[in-house]
C-alpha cells in the first residue's frame, strides 16, 4: 500500500539518524521529504485512510524554515517535515486531500510568514492588532500596536439571491461563551451558508511558550484550553518525558488517566445538561449541572482542585491520591452514575427532546470522513477512532476502554456518544481507584543538554490533543505547538448547519462544543 | 413526564446559603435589599470573555447551577450590555478582542460596575502582555474589583460580585467587613 511506503521510509530514515528520532508517543516516526514529495505523501495518506493530526511550522538550528504535518494511520503516527529555503516563495498546500488543513495553513502564514499554493490567502489568526509584515514566531521584536484598535475588513464569502440576507453574530455572544464571529446567510429561517471567523482570543501562546523553561511549560499547556487542562498538560509532559527518555512510575500514569477521565466526565455532564437546555429542557441543565458540581467537589476533596489545572507535572503528578480521597471518589462516582441512569431514561423518553435532537445538524459518515471530523463528534458520525483504544498509552492498554460510536451524525448521536462515554468513564474511574499501583507518583526528570524533540498525543474529552515540543539550549522551550481537535471540527459545523433553521444553531453548536481558546492559541 | 416530576420531587431544593458561613448569609440577605434599594430591580450581569482559556467560564457557569443558584439572589446574566449593570470580564484582553471589549463597555449604561475574573484578568496571568495580549483588564477599561484565582471558585466569583456592589454603595459597612 502506498501509505505504508512512507512509514517504511520513515523507519529507515530514523535508523540511519537516531538522534533525530521523535519520542513520547508510541509508534511515532519522523520523515523529511522533498518539496515534490509533500503533496504525494498527503495524497497517499488520504487514500490509505490516514488522518491529519496537525500542521505547523518550525525552524531548524540554523534558522531555516520547516513546515511539518502529523498524520495518524493504522501504522502509527508519521510527522512529515519539509525544509524550506529562502528561494521557496511558497510551499505546496494539501487542502485538496485534507480540507481541515486550510485554516492551519492560513495560521502558518500569519504566524511564520510561510504561504501555500492553496487558494484561500485571507489572514486567519491575524486581525488588525499587528501588521502583515510582523510574524510572531519568526521576528524577535514586536511592533508597537496602534493606540486605538481599528476595525479590520474581512472578506466573507457573499451569498446573493432573492430574499437572502445576512445575520452577523459575535464576537461577543449572548451568554457565558467564548468569543467568535458567525456570519449566517439565510432565506427565511433556513441557513444557506454559515461562515465562521475565529482568532478573537489569540493571545500569542506559541510565542509565549518560547519564554518558558521546559520544566514549567506544562502550566501554559494546561491553559491552552481550560476545559482540557489535563489532556494538554499530559500531552506536554508526554513529549517532555520522551525528550528526557524518562519513564514515569506506573502509579503516576494511572493517576493521570484518572484525572483525564474525571475531566471527561465533568465536561460530558455539563454538555448533556446544556444541550438539553438549548432544546428548551431547563430540567436537564439543573440536574446535570448539579451532578457536575458534585463531581467537581469530589475532585477537589480528592486532589485539592476543582479543575485539575496543574495536576499533571513533568515526571508524574503534583499530588497523590489518599485512601480517604479514593473512597470519596468512588462513592461520588457511584451516586452520579445512578442519577445519570435515571436521567438518561428521561432524556430518551422525552418527545420534545427527541424531536429537537433527531435529524438536527447531521454530518453523515461520508462527509465526516471527507472533512476529517474527529474525536467525540467523529465517533457520532461513524468515525470510530479513539486513541485510548487505537493507540493506547499507559495505562489504557491495560484498562481496555470500550469505544462509543454512532452513525446518525445528528445532535441525538452526539448526545448518545456522551452518555455512553459517561458510563464507560465512570467504570474506568472505579476500576482505576480500586487498582492503583503502589509506588511513587512522581520522579525527577533530567533534560539532556543536546535538546531533542518529542510528541504528545492524548484523547481528551473533545478528541485527540496533539502537541509537538522542541527543546532548545539552557533548558528552555525552542518551539511548542499545541493542537486542539477543534481545528478539525470547526469547519464541519459550517456544513452541519446547512438547511437547518437559525434557532437550531445554538443547539447544534453546543452538541459539538468546540474550543475557541484551544483553536485561537 | 411522571419520571421528570418524580426526579424533581426527589432532589428537592438543594440551593446552599451563599457564601457558606452564617455571617455571609446575613450579608447576602442584606445584599438583596441593597440591590433593590440601589437599582430598584435585579442586578444584571453581562459576561464577556476577552481572551480567557475558558476555565473562568466554567466556574462562572457553575454560579447558575442549583447549588449556587445566583438567580435566587436577584442576580442574573443578560444577553446584551445594554441591559447590564455589571460587566464580568475574564481573560487577559486579547488584542483581537480589545475593540469588542471597549465597545461592550461603551454600550453599558452608567452607572456601571466592572469585575475582572481570574489571575489573567487581574494581572495578565500566565499569558502576560505581548504582541497579542493587552494583559490585565484594567489596561483597557476601568475595573472596580479584580478576583484572583486560576480559575477562581464560584464562591470567589460571587464574593467579587458582592464586593463590587458593596463598593458602589458607600454605606454598606457590613458588606465591606466580610472581605
Amino acid at each position: 500500500m502506498a501509505l505504508q511506503r512512507w512509514f517504511d521510509r520513515a523507519a529507515q530514515q530514523s535508523e540511519s539518524n537516531v538522534g533525530a528520532a521523535i519520542r513520547g508517543v508510541p509508534e511515532a516516526r519522523g520523515l523529511t521529504v522533498a518539496r515534490d514529495e509533500w503533496r504525494q505523501a498527503a495524497e497517499d495518506m488520504a487514500a490509505g485512510g490516514g488522518r491529519l493530526l496537525a500542521h505547523w511550522a518550525s525552524r531548524d538550528a540554523n534558522g531555516d524554515n520547516i513546515v511539518r504535518a502529523a498524520f495518524i494511520a493504522d501504522a502509527g503516527v508519521l510527522v512529515l517535515s519539509l525544509p524550506l529555503t529562502a528561494a521557496d516563495a511558497d510551499y505546496p498546500g494539501i487542502e485538496q486531500w485534507f480540507p481541515s488543513a486550510t485554516r492551519m495553513q492560513r495560521a502558518v502564514a500569519d504566524l511564520s510568514g510561510l504561504r501555500t499554493t492553496d487558494a484561500d490567502r485571507r489572514p486567519w489568526l491575524r486581525h488588525s492588532a499587528w501588521p502583515v509584515s510582523f510574524h510572531p514566531l519568526i521576528d524577535a521584536s514586536a511592533p508597537s500596536s496602534p493606540a486605538m484598535p481599528v476595525i479590520d475588513s474581512y472578506a466573507f464569502v457573499p451569498v446573493e439571491g432573492d430574499g437572502v440576507h445576512e445575520i452577523p453574530v459575535g464576537p461577543v455572544h449572548a451568554g457565558i461563551i467564548e468569543p467568535g464571529h458567525f456570519r449566517f446567510s439565510v432565506v427565511g429561517e433556513k441557513v444557506l451558508r454559515l461562515e465562521e471567523r475565529l482568532g478573537y482570543v489569540h493571545k500569542g501562546i506559541e510565542r509565549r511558550f518560547t519564554e518558558f523553561p521546559l520544566l514549567s511549560g506544562h502550566r501554559l499547556a494546561a491553559r491552552v484550553s481550560g476545559d482540557s487542562a489535563v489532556a494538554f498538560s499530559w500531552a506536554y509532559c508526554q513529549a517532555l518525558e520522551g525528550i528526557a527518555a524518562a519513564q514515569v512510575p506506573p502509579r503516576a500514569a494511572w493517576l493521570r488517566a484518572l484525572a483525564l477521565e474525571l475531566e471527561r466526565l465533568a465536561n460530558h455532564l455539563g454538555d448533556i445538561g446544556a444541550i438539553g437546555n438549548d432544546a428548551g429542557f431547563a430540567f436537564g441543565l439543573a440536574q446535570f449541572s448539579r451532578l457536575k458540581e458534585h463531581l467537581l467537589r469530589a475532585t477537589e476533596q480528592a486532589f485539592g482542585q476543582r479543575y485539575l489545572m496543574d495536576f499533571v507535572v513533568p515526571g508524574g503528578t503534583r499530588v497523590d491520591l489518599s485512601a480517604p480521597g479514593a473512597l470519596l471518589l468512588v462513592e461520588s462516582i457511584e451516586s452520579i452514575m445512578a442519577e445519570v441512569h435515571t436521567l438518561r431514561t428521561i432524556y430518551d423518553e422525552h418527545a420534545g427532546l427527541r424531536d429537537r435532537f433527531a435529524g438536527a445538524g447531521v454530518v453523515t459518515p461520508a462527509l465526516a470522513a471527507r472533512l476529517g471530523l474527529t474525536g467525540l463528534a467523529g465517533r457520532a458520525s461513524g468515525q470510530g477512532f479513539d486513541l485510548r483504544c487505537d493507540l493506547p498509552c499507559d495505562p489504557y492498554g491495560e484498562l481496555a476502554p470500550t469505544k462509543a460510536g454512532r452513525t446518525e451524525g445528528d445532535v441525538a448521536a452526539r448526545v448518545g456518544v456522551r452518555f455512553d462515554e459517561v458510563a464507560e468513564s465512570t467504570r474506568l474511574v472505579k476500576r482505576m481507584v480500586g487498582h492503583l499501583p503502589f509506588g511513587l507518583h512522581h520522579v525527577d526528570l533530567s533534560i539532556p543538554d543536546e535538546g531533542g524533540s518529542g510528541l504528545g498525543l492524548i484523547e481528551g474529552w473533545r478528541g485527540p490533543i496533539f502537541l509537538a515540543l522542541e527543546a532548545g539550549g539552557g533548558g528552555m522551550i525552542r518551539r511548542c505547538h499545541p493542537h486542539d481537535p477543534s481545528w478539525q471540527n470547526w469547519p464541519v459545523i459550517e456544513h452541519a448547519v446547512i438547511d437547518n433553521i437559525v434557532p437550531d444553531f445554538p443547539l447544534i453548536n453546543k452538541s459539538f462544543n468546540l474550543s475557541y481558546s484551544g483553536h485561537d492559541l | 413526564m411522571l419520571k421528570t416530576l418524580r426526579q424533581i420531587g426527589r432532589i428537592g431544593i438543594i440551593t446552599e446559603p451563599p457564601p457558606s458561613s452564617d455571617d455571609t448569609l446575613r450579608v447576602a440577605d442584606q445584599l438583596q435589599s441593597r440591590i433593590l434599594e440601589v437599582l430598584g430591580r435585579a442586578l444584571c450581569i453581562r459576561a464577556v470573555d476577552a481572551g480567557s482559556c475558558n476555565g473562568c467560564e466554567l466556574e462562572t457557569h457553575a454560579l447558575n447551577n442549583p447549588l449556587y443558584n445566583i438567580e435566587g439572589l436577584g442576580i442574573r446574566f443578560v444577553a446584551s450590555p445594554r441591559h447590564a449593570d455589571l460587566l464580568l470580564i475574564t481573560g487577559p484582553v486579547a488584542k483581537n478582542m480589545e475593540l469588542a471589549l471597549r465597545r461592550t463597555y461603551d454600550a453599558t449604561p452608567d452607572p456601571k460596575l466592572v469585575v475582572a475574573i481570574g489571575d489573567c484578568g487581574c494581572t495578565g496571568g500566565i499569558f502576560g502582555e505581548s504582541y497579542a495580549s493587552c494583559g490585565r483588564v484594567s489596561n483597557v477599561i476601568p475595573v472596580d474589583v479584580a478576583v484572583p484565582g486560576c480559575p477562581p471558585s464560584p464562591h470567589q466569583i460571587l464574593s467579587g460580585i458582592l464586593t463590587a456592589i458593596a463598593k458602589a454603595v458607600p454605606d454598606t459597612s457590613s458588606l465591606r467587613s466580610r472581605e
